[in-house]
Formats: C-alpha cells, sequence, structure tokens
C-alpha cells in the first residue's frame, strides 16, 4: 500500500455518511424530480411520440376507399418518390424556403440590430420589442388576409400606382402569386428572427466593441469581426425557426397563391382530405427527414447549447 | 456608446425600423378600415359610406358559418391550454433544476417538438385516434395537438427563467426553518410569477390562433382558425374583415391584460425589495 492510498482512506474514513434524514431527503428530491417531468413526458409521449411513430408505421399500410390495412409495402415511398409532382414540388417549397430565409435574417438582422445597439434606454427598447411582438401572436390567417385588400387588383398598391400615373393598367401578379406567398410569409416569420438576434446581440458585452474600435476597426470591421460571429447562435435558432415554419407551410401557400402553387405539406395535405393516410405519412416521414436534416446542417455550423 | 451623437447610421436603421413596422400593422389596419365598409362596399378600397352594417351581420346571419359557437371553442380550449401549459411547464421547470436520469432525452423531445411540422403532428394524431378508436374532438385530440406547441414554448422559457434563479433565496427561506413548500409558495413562486403569466399568455394565444395542428384535430367541431379559413374560400363579403378586426381587438386585448398584470406584479416586487 502506498501511503498516497491510505491517506485516501483516512480521509474517506474522516468523512462519516452522511446522516440518515438526509440520504432520505436526496432520494426524495430525485423522486420528486420525475414526478415533475412526468406531467410533460406523458404529454409528450402520448401526443408527439406516439403520433409519429403511428405515421412511421402507417406509412408502409396498404390502403383504398374503405380504410386501412397493416402491411408492409414500400408502395407509399416508391410512388411518392418515383414522381415527378414530388419532386417539383419540394423544389418549390426549397425555393420559398431558401428566400424566406434570406430575407427574414436580412430584415430581422436589422432590426435586431437597431433596437439592441441604438436605443438607449430599457424601457424603449422593450416598448420598441413589443411593437414588434404583438402581430405574432395574433392570428396568422387574419393577417394572410389582410394583403388581399392591399394587393389585390384594385387594391391600395394598384390604385396608388395607378393615379399617381406610374403604371397604366392594375400589376396582376401582386397577389395570387409566389411573389404574394414569399411576401406573406417574411411577414409571418421575420418576428422569429428577431427575437432570437435580439437576445443573442443584448448578451454581447459592450467592451468588446470599445476594444475593436480602440485597436482601430472601422465600423464595419466591428460588424463583422464582432458582432456577427457572437450573434450566430441567435441566428441560428432564428434560422430554425424559420426554415421549419416554411416547409411545413400550407396555408400560406394555398391562400396567397390562389391554389396556383404547391408546397409539401400542402400535396399532404390534399391526400389527407382524400383520406389516403398511408401516402400522406410517407410524405409526412420524408418531409421531417429533410427538415430534421436541414436543423441539423443548421446546428453543426452553429453550436446554441449554451444559448439555452 | 451611449453618449455618442446620432450618427448617420442610426437614422438609416430608424428608417428601416419604421418602414418595418409600417409593413407589420400596415395590412391589419387596411382590414381594421375596410370593416367599417357601408352596407354595398367590397372587399377593397374605397369606402362605401361608413357602417357597423358588418359586425352586425357577422352577429345575426348563421350563412356566414358558426362564428359564435367556433369562438366559444376556440376560447375554452385557449384558457384549457393556457392552464395546463402554466401548471407542466413550471413542474418541468423545476425538474429540469436537477439532473435525472432521461432528463436529457425529455429535454431534446421538447425541442423536437417545436421543430416537427405541424402537419405531420396532425396527421399523426389524426391516425392514432383513427387506429385507437378514439373520437377525435377540440377537447381531446386537438387539445393535445396544441399543447404539443405550446409546451416547448414554456418550458424553454422556465428553463430560461431557472437558469437566471440564484437558490440563495431559497437557502435564506429554509436557514429561517421554512418547510419546503413553504419556500416555494412564498419564495420561489411570487419571484417567478411575472414568467408564468407569461407562459400563460403564451399558451392562450398560440392556441386560439392554431390551425395547422387543428386541421387533423378537431373532429366534428371547427375552431374559430378554422372557421375563418374556410371563410376565406367562400366569403366575398366584408364580413370577413370584420370577423378579423373583432379576434385581432380581442387577442390585443387579451396581451395587453397579461402585461397588465405583468407590470402590476414587477411593481409589487420591486417595491418590496
Amino acid at each position: 500500500m502506498t501511503p498516497a492510498m491510505t491517506d485516501d482512506e483516512t480521509q474517506g474514513m474522516a468523512y462519516p455518511k452522511p446522516p440518515i434524514t438526509a440520504r432520505i431527503g436526496k432520494v426524495a428530491s430525485r423522486i420528486a424530480s420525475y414526478l415533475q417531468a412526468v406531467p410533460l413526458a406523458l404529454i409528450l409521449g402520448f401526443f408527439f411520440l406516439l403520433p409519429i411513430l403511428m405515421i412511421a408505421v402507417v406509412s408502409f399500410w396498404d390502403y383504398d376507399f374503405a380504410g386501412l390495412y397493416p402491411d408492409f409495402l414500400t408502395m407509399n415511398y416508391t410512388d411518392t418518390l418515383g414522381s415527378w409532382v414530388t419532386w417539383k414540388t419540394y423544389l418549390n417549397t426549397l425555393k420559398y424556403t431558401a428566400l424566406v430565409w434570406g430575407l427574414t435574417l436580412l430584415i430581422g438582422f436589422w432590426v435586431a440590430y437597431f433596437l439592441a445597439f441604438h436605443i438607449r434606454t430599457t424601457t424603449m427598447q422593450m416598448v420598441l420589442f413589443l411593437v414588434c411582438t404583438v402581430p405574432f401572436l395574433t392570428s396568422n390567417i387574419i393577417r394572410m388576409i389582410s394583403w388581399i385588400p392591399v394587393l389585390g387588383r384594385n387594391g391600395l398598391v394598384n390604385t396608388t400606382l395607378i393615379e399617381m400615373g406610374i403604371i397604366p393598367s392594375p400589376i396582376e401578379w401582386l397577389l395570387y402569386s409566389d411573389f404574394a406567398v414569399v411576401l406573406a410569409m417574411v411577414h409571418l416569420n421575420t418576428l422569429f428572427m428577431v427575437t432570437p438576434i435580439f437576445n443573442t446581440l443584448m448578451r454581447i458585452d459592450r467592451s468588446l466593441i470599445e476594444a475593436a474600435r480602440d485597436a482601430g476597426a472601422n465600423g464595419w470591421q466591428i460588424l463583422w469581426n464582432v458582432i456577427i460571429p457572437l450573434a450566430k447562435p441567435g441566428i441560428a435558432i432564428g434560422s430554425i425557426f424559420v426554415v421549419t415554419l416554411v416547409m411545413a407551410d400550407f396555408s400560406t401557400v394555398q391562400v396567397m397563391s390562389g391554389g396556383q402553387s404547391a408546397s409539401v405539406a400542402l400535396m399532404m395535405k390534399n391526400q389527407m382530405s382524400l383520406l389516403q393516410y398511408p401516402a400522406a405519412a410517407a410524405n409526412a416521414v420524408v418531409l421531417l427527414i429533410v427538415v430534421l436534416l436541414m436543423v441539423a446542417a443548421i446546428l453543426r455550423v452553429v453550436d446554441i447549447r449554451k444559448e439555452l | 456608446m451611449s453618449h455618442e451623437k446620432r450618427t448617420l447610421e442610426f437614422y438609416v436603421l430608424a428608417a428601416f425600423f419604421t418602414l418595418f413596422v409600417l409593413f407589420l400593422y400596415g395590412p391589419l389596419s387596411a382590414v381594421f378600415i375596410l370593416s367599417f365598409q357601408g352596407p354595398d362596399g367590397g372587399l377593397t378600397f374605397p369606402l362605401n359610406g361608413v357602417s357597423v352594417h358588418w359586425f352586425f351581420n357577422l352577429f345575426e346571419q348563421q350563412a356566414v358559418g358558426d362564428f359564435g359557437a367556433s369562438f366559444k371553442r376556440s376560447f375554452s380550449l385557449g384558457l384549457m391550454v393556457m392552464i395546463v401549459n402554466v401548471v407542466v411547464s413550471l413542474l418541468a421547470g423545476l425538474a429540469f433544476r436537477r439532473k435525472f436520469k432521461g432528463s436529457t432525452v425529455l429535454f431534446y423531445l421538447t425541442v423536437a417538438s417545436l421543430v416537427v411540422p405541424s402537419i405531420i403532428i396532425s396527421l399523426g394524431i389524426g391516425v392514432v385516434f383513427q387506429q385507437f378508436g378514439l373520437k377525435p374532438a377540440w377537447y381531446s385530440s386537438a387539445f393535445g395537438a396544441h399543447l404539443t406547441w405550446t409546451l416547448p414554448f414554456g418550458v424553454l422559457i422556465m428553463f430560461a427563467v431557472f437558469n437566471r434563479f440564484s437558490p440563495a433565496y431559497e437557502e435564506a427561506a429554509r436557514d429561517l426553518g421554512a418547510t419546503s413548500w413553504q419556500t416555494f409558495a412564498h419564495v420561489v413562486l411570487p419571484m417567478i410569477a411575472p414568467s408564468l403569466i407569461g407562459v400563460g399568455l403564451f399558451g392562450f394565444t398560440l392556441s386560439y390562433d392554431e390551425f395547422a395542428r387543428t386541421l387533423m384535430t378537431s373532429g366534428t367541431y371547427n375552431t374559430l382558425p378554422l372557421e375563418i379559413y374556410g371563410m376565406t374560400t367562400n366569403v366575398t363579403t366584408p364580413v370577413l374583415y370584420a370577423l378579423g378586426t373583432v379576434t385581432t381587438l380581442f387577442s390585443f386585448s387579451i396581451i395587453l391584460l397579461a402585461l397588465a398584470i405583468i407590470l402590476v406584479m414587477r411593481r409589487r416586487q420591486a417595491k418590496v425589495v
């Protein structure tokens, strides 16, 4: 036996076992943790995990107009992936996602930047932040509909432009077009970008910016080399929100394109209304994999764990 | 940085921010103005007289859709989601303060619930209810579907709150002889109460406006957003705008109420401390 080990032993003996009440307390607090976590686990288990597993199972089933039949077919997948329409729809959905992501990031960043660095009092910051947040807590569908009187054939934009003599006849592509879809999506989702970016910008130590300035950096250098790298976690969280919401959107596409454009979720919705659940389920599995891969890609670029 | 003179950057960004706010509120105000359209007016400007005709129309005529009943359903569902959201998020927030077996899995499950597309959850719950022979209804399947969207927000808010919560207050209470229940009820709860109001507000408004998750799960009777969605395709009178104005004003008053409560609580706390 080395002296060091005896040392350890004596040390071990020097600390008596904790009294029985403390040990009971420890066990009790562990049980309490479990009991406190049970409601969340049950709700997510039944309404989230089980449905997802069920979709995975049903996607291999057979079906006809009368019902679903347990089976193990890959038909639903080969039908979905073998169809030119599916690929075109994915391409269209990805196009919306890329456009909306780019625009919300651009707008969201500058709005958050203005709030975080140019508004001097906390009260004013909070007031302006709330001004941005309130519409997010109202109905998405109403906010979509609200574009109709603005963009319609006889809407505000067209009538104003005609009265000013800029255009001779109404612009047709303002409403019920890809333009309208992207505009409405940006309108609905920019707040998801503003909030997390604002949050990270507020946590940036202002002395870092002072230091960069003292070292001779100009405004753009500070923005590019100090602020944006530190804002990355917020940008990542906002991007996850926007990308997952736009990839899964069907109502904006349906209402704003007037039924002329398609998205993956809209395709699923149509299959669901025809009671083709296994086909919709196969689509759901593919969409889920695509969305999770996109989230994983974002998380690979930026580590957001320390933000939580 | 805060005592410098305003730069050009400030004015450019201020203009940009103003445009952004106009972009957010402009279309909504168009709906608001047009809901006061005269009885002969249409869906677009100009106003053809000013009246509250369409508001009366909303409450009288049943052909437009059953606005009253669907509002009641959405309101009750919102309250149910709000209460469960507050209680479950609070409990989960307390649980996550200690590491326990499975805590990481449960946390990732919560985050995943936020990321998985709404329509997939809607389809999944629909299929589960169908296969188990349960009848979907707004108070069962749609209720659960809404919780998968509101709970992650609630849990993440509580997570953030407890991450910044100093245990010193609880230790002080315990040293003064408070039981763990007394510590919770008289020390912890009053301190986190404003955040809980926020969690409740999120629960109510997100549920009240939720659409995609209700689609396959509402059963026979529509909630308000489903009713409005149906109206977008077959209603061609300003009654749609009247409905939009009424529900938006309702949402605004709920938000203001919650903010007022939070403000009063903060004031009272500031006085005590």
